[in-house]
C-alpha cells in the first residue's frame, strides 16, 4: 500500500505531532462501478416492465437506503468524526467517501426514477388522489435536499477526496471541506425524518 | 489555506438548481390537469440565466486551476448525464410529451451542466500546485 505524508492542522492537539499517513485509495472505486451499472440496469428493466413489485421493491430499499445513510451519517458518524484525532479522521474518512461517492447518487437516482414511475402507475401522483397535498409535501423536501445535496455535500465529498489524492494534502482545506460535508449530512439527516412523516402518511392513507 | 476571492458561484448553482426543481414541482404537482407553462418556463429561463452568469464569471476567474476543473468537471458530467438520462427515461416512459416534455428536458440539462461545474469548481478553488521535492 502507498502512503502518502501530510502536515497536521496547527490546532489537532498533542497527539497531532507527527505527519498524517494517507492510505492509497481509489477516489472512484472501479469495482463498485460495475454493481451501479447493473442497479442502473434493473431500474431500466423495472421502468420498462411497469410491474408493480419491481418498482415497489426498488423505492422501497433505495429509499430505505438512502433514509437510513443520512440519518445515521448525518446525526451519529458525523458528529463522531468531529471528535476523531486527526490520523484516524483521514483513514476513516479515505475508506468512506469514495464508497459514499457511488453510493449516494446510485440510490437516489434508484428512489426518485422508481418513485416516479410508481406513482404514476398507482395514480398518487394525480392531482385527484386523496392525499395529494402529502405527495407535494414530498416532492418540496426531496427538492430542498436535493439542492443540499448536489450543491454542497457531494461537491465537499469529490473535493476532500482530490485533496487527500495529493502529495501532501493541505489539512485546513480537509477541515474545511469535512466540516461542509457533515453539516450537509447534518441538515439531510434532520429533513429525512420529515421524509419518514410523509411516506408513513402516504401509505397509511 | 491562501484565501482568494471567487464568484459566488456555489450560491448561484443552488438557486439555479432551486428553481428547476420550483419548476419540476410545479409542473408535476398539477397532473394530469392542463398546467399554465409560463411559471415554469420564467423559472427554467431564470435558472439558464444563472447557469450562463456562472460560465461568464468563472472564465473571467485568473490563474485558475482549469486543468483540475475540467479532469474533475468532465466525469462528473458522464455521470451526471447517466442520472438525467435515467430520469428522461421515466418521462418518457410515462407518455410525457409537448411543452411539459420540453421544459422537464431543459431543466434535465440544466442540472446536468451546472452540477459537474459546480463539482469542477470546489475541487479546483483549493487547488494549489505542489511544491516540488
Amino acid at each position: 500500500m502507498v502512503e502518502v505524508t501530510a502536515p497536521l492542522p496547527p490546532a489537532a492537539g498533542p497527539a497531532a505531532a507527527g505527519p498524517i499517513e494517507v492510505p492509497d485509495f481509489e477516489v472512484v472505486p472501479r469495482k463498485g462501478l460495475v454493481l451501479v451499472g447493473v442497479l442502473l440496469g434493473l431500474l431500466v428493466a423495472a421502468i420498462a416492465v411497469n410491474k408493480l413489485w419491481p418498482l415497489e421493491f426498488l423505492h422501497v430499499a433505495s429509499g430505505a437506503a438512502w433514509t437510513i445513510i443520512d440519518l445515521f451519517l448525518g446525526l451519529v458518524l458525523g458528529p463522531i468524526m468531529g471528535r476523531m484525532s486527526p490520523p484516524a479522521r483521514v483513514e476513516f474518512t479515505t475508506k468512506l467517501m469514495p464508497k459514499m461517492l457511488l453510493i449516494m447518487p446510485t440510490v437516489v437516482t434508484l428512489t426518485l426514477a422508481a418513485g416516479w414511475q410508481l406513482a404514476n402507475k398507482l395514480g398518487t401522483v394525480l392531482s385527484s388522489y386523496p392525499n395529494h397535498g402529502w405527495v407535494v409535501a414530498s416532492f418540496i423536501v426531496v427538492g430542498v435536499m436535493s439542492v443540499i445535496a448536489l450543491g454542497l455535500l457531494e461537491p465537499a465529498n469529490i473535493a476532500v477526496l482530490v485533496e487527500l489524492k495529493k502529495r501532501r494534502p493541505n489539512p485546513d482545506v480537509i477541515e474545511r471541506l469535512m466540516k461542509r460535508f457533515v453539516y450537509s449530512a447534518g441538515i439531510l439527516g434532520l429533513m429525512q425524518i420529515a421524509t419518514l412523516v410523509i411516506m408513513t402518511k402516504l401509505r397509511t392513507g | 489555506m491562501s484565501e482568494r476571492r471567487f464568484p459566488p458561484v456555489t450560491e448561484l448553482a443552488m438557486l439555479s438548481l432551486a428553481l428547476i426543481v420550483a419548476g419540476g414541482i410545479y409542473l408535476s404537482s398539477h397532473i394530469p390537469n392542463h398546467v399554465p407553462l409560463a411559471p415554469a418556463v420564467i423559472l427554467l429561463a431564470g435558472s439558464t440565466a444563472l447557469l450562463a452568469g456562472n460560465l461568464v464569471a468563472l472564465s473571467r476567474v485568473r490563474d485558475f486551476a482549469w486543468d483540475r476543473f475540467f479532469q474533475v468537471a468532465k466525469w462528473s458530467l458522464l455521470g451526471y448525464l447517466v442520472i438525467a438520462g435515467s430520469v428522461e427515461y421515466v418521462f418518457l416512459q410515462n407518455h410525457l410529451k409537448g411543452g411539459p416534455l420540453v421544459v422537464l428536458t431543459l431543466s434535465l440539462v440544466v442540472f446536468a451542466v451546472h452540477v459537474p461545474t459546480l463539482v469542477g469548481f470546489t475541487v479546483a478553488r483549493f487547488y494549489e500546485p505542489e511544491p516540488v521535492g
